[in-house]
């Protein structure tokens, strides 16, 4: 087979990407409803504003779907995903006030399918040619500061305002602040406690077989216990002390609230971070230890001068996971009364109002997106660190 | 391990008379009732909350396992090898996404019920089992392999000969992690009017009667630890088996 030449191969991939994204351009864009309960009508692309505005966006998103067909140049998807990306925010701004004109006083406006799968898959082709440039760390932390950025101009700037989403954050505004503080208090929080307790109990098991035996599976099985089961069972326990020590009700500590969901977390986070503790320190290489007896290192100066910064990439992808973990999980506090964002879901999910419960999930999976990312970085940092040193 | 065994016969034994016959257990809930309300929940036999819960895990598993070790052995093949990073990347993505958000995110698309929980479990499920299958296909000893291609065995007698089998270990402890998170999912999945044993927890907290939190809380987590249990146990005779024959 002879290639043909100066024309790059077509990737697999990107073709199925192209067929989804042709697919998902007559799927509704944007869906128009008389109030924020009803179900509303579906709005083609092309119906959603005036010529122009569709003109341009069209050929943007093509342009994406185009440039993601073509194998290797990953640098070309990157910037046509971007064009695309933009195109599906720019008709989203202009459509929204162009759909509410004599729309009535309580009409709402949103995003429908047809945009939501245009921005998985022109996402996912980003995301694709972001994993193949495979950028520095760095360059991975300057790249999110600017999507971050992006976003938050995007919001400032007013121009998604009409959106049904816009509406119920303006009415929430107070609201919204103090759950976003709850949810990285509930996360964070948790997190902190876990690795101030998990990290020693994984340093105490690293050198004892049998404590290791028996404390991995008990976290194990504590990991097993559904959340909306585990609060549940927090909840009699910690009424109980709440009731009967009015020191640790002073303290907040209730049946229901912020405390059994923090308790919850903490003990589902300490398997990830004791276990990935224990694999960590067992990593280092014989030599690196044979060279540290050799140097007459005590056993806890080998610990701490070798074991543990050679494991910190372990030890930091155990963290990952629980803070991914717990930022999801800090969502079911919203049911028993411990806030966050979880609370608007279910506030959302009570009175079947679709932009409410977007307005919790949303910014929690945004949340934890960053979150992954962030520490996706600190772990190569560190990475690199260790592989300097040994 | 009699020790262990003895303790997971009384766990069974107390699971089933929770789900069986809740009112033995009458006089141990009373002090968490509110005086004079409901102790025991009766507006559904917890029998048929417990089988409908498990049907939907387990149909929501099987699916999640048959898609996604389909998907796993066409991408390990050299015809989908071109899908590779791109399915890395999607489920290091989809694994960010949390499980509630993304039942969540299902009821817009599909109404309230069991269907959105299903979807949500079934997606959510896809990823740990397609991580794990994808592992298992792709660090296969190569003297076993180079042997089997030795011996004359033709592509699809390697694939089910061999390579699943070898990575059939790997690939149950993927199921396992599906199973666990489905069945905490589906607990939450009667907010959006799935019938599961969630819905005892859920009426506990509406009406502030931690008596009925507290018995749908034991429930499910005595089902959960079991399961998990009884999967641990069928990994560690099957990677006993293969590591017999090997």
């Amino acid at each position: 087979m002879m290639r043909r030449p100066n024309f790059p191969a077509l990737s697999p991939p990107g073709l199925l990407f192209a067929m989804l994204g042709a697919a998902a351009l007559f799927a509704p864009f944007m869906t128009l409803a008389a109030n924020r309960i009803v179900a509303g009508d579906g709005v083609a692309m092309w119906n959603v504003a005036g010529p122009q505005v569709t003109v341009v966006a069209l050929s943007a998103v093509i342009t994406a779907l185009v440039a993601g067909l073509f194998a290797g140049m990953a640098r070309v998807r990157l910037i046509g995903a971007i064009i695309g990306l933009s195109g599906l925010a720019a008709l989203l701004a202009q459509g929204g006030p162009a759909l509410l004109v004599g729309a009535g006083e309580y009409a709402r406006v949103s995003p429908s399918s047809g945009f939501w799968y245009l921005l998985a898959i022109i996402g996912l082709l980003a995301a694709d040619a972001v994993t193949e440039l495979a950028p520095k760390p760095t360059a991975r932390a300057a790249l999110l500061i600017a999507v971050v950025g992006v976003l938050v101009l995007l919001f400032q700037s007013g121009a998604l305002a009409t959106l049904s989403i816009s509406n119920e954050f303006a009415s929430r505004k107070g609201a919204f602040g103090d759950a976003a503080v709850r949810h990285l208090w509930l996360a964070f929080g948790s997190l902190a406690v876990a690795v101030a307790v998990g990290v020693p109990v994984g340093m105490l098991c690293h050198r004892r077989e049998r404590l290791r035996r028996a404390v991995l599976p008990t976290l194990s099985f504590l990991q097993t216990i559904p959340s909306l089961a585990m609060f549940g069972i927090m909840i009699p326990i910690l009424g109980w002390i709440g009731d009967s020590f009015p020191a640790a009700q002073a303290i907040g500590i209730a049946g229901i609230g912020f405390a059994p969901a923090f308790i919850a977390l903490v003990l589902y986070s300490l398997l990830p971070v004791a276990s990935n503790t224990i694999a960590g320190l067992q990593s280092t290489p014989p030599a690196a230890l044979d060279a540290a007896r050799g140097m007459g290192m005590t056993q806890s100066q080998r610990l701490m001068r070798v074991e543990f910064p050679l494991g910190l990439p372990i030890i930091l992808t155990g963290i990952r996971i629980v803070l991914v973990q717990n930022i999801g999980l800090a969502v079911i506090a919203g049911l028993i009364g411990g806030g966050g964002f979880g609370a608007f879901v279910f506030q959302g999910l009570n009175q079947t109002a679709t932009d409410l419960i977007l307005l919790g999930a949303l910014p929690t999976v945004a949340l934890a997106l960053a979150a992954a990312v962030v520490m996706d970085i600190v772990i190569d940092l560190t990475k690199t660190k260790s592989e300097q040193a040994s | 391990m009699r020790i262990a065994s003895l303790i997971r016969t009384f766990l069974i034994a107390i699971l089933l008379a929770l789900v069986l016959r809740p009112d033995w257990f009458e006089w141990a809930f009373a002090p968490f009732a509110p005086v004079g309300g409901p102790i025991i929940y009766e507006r559904a036999s917890l029998l048929s909350l417990s089988l409908s819960h498990l049907g939907l895990v387990a149909a929501a598993s099987m699916a999640a396992t048959i898609v996604s070790v389909t998907l796993a052995i066409l991408v390990t093949r050299p015809a989908g090898a071109a899908f590779r990073p791109l399915s890395r990347t999607i489920t290091n993505i989809g694994q960010t996404f949390p499980p509630v958000a993304v039942l969540a995110l299902a009821v817009p698309a599909l109404g309230f019920g069991a269907g959105p929980t299903l979807v949500a479990l079934f997606l959510y499920g896809l990823l740990p089992i397609f991580e794990n299958a994808m592992t298992g296909l792709t660090t296969l000893p190569p003297a076993t392999m180079e042997a089997a291609r030795g011996i004359g065995l033709s592509r699809w007698q390697r694939l089910t000969r061999v390579e699943l089998p070898l990575a059939l270990p790997v690939i149950l402890t993927g199921i396992r992690l599906s199973v666990v998170i489905a069945l905490g999912t589906a607990t939450i999945g009667s907010t959006v009017a799935a019938k599961t044993l969630g819905e005892v927890i859920i009426a506990g907290l509406l009406t502030n009667n931690t008596a009925f939190v507290l018995q749908g809380g034991l429930i499910v987590g005595l089902f959960a630890v079991l399961l998990y249990d009884a999967l641990v146990m069928a990994e560690t005779a099957l990677s006993n088996r293969v590591g017999a024959t090997l």
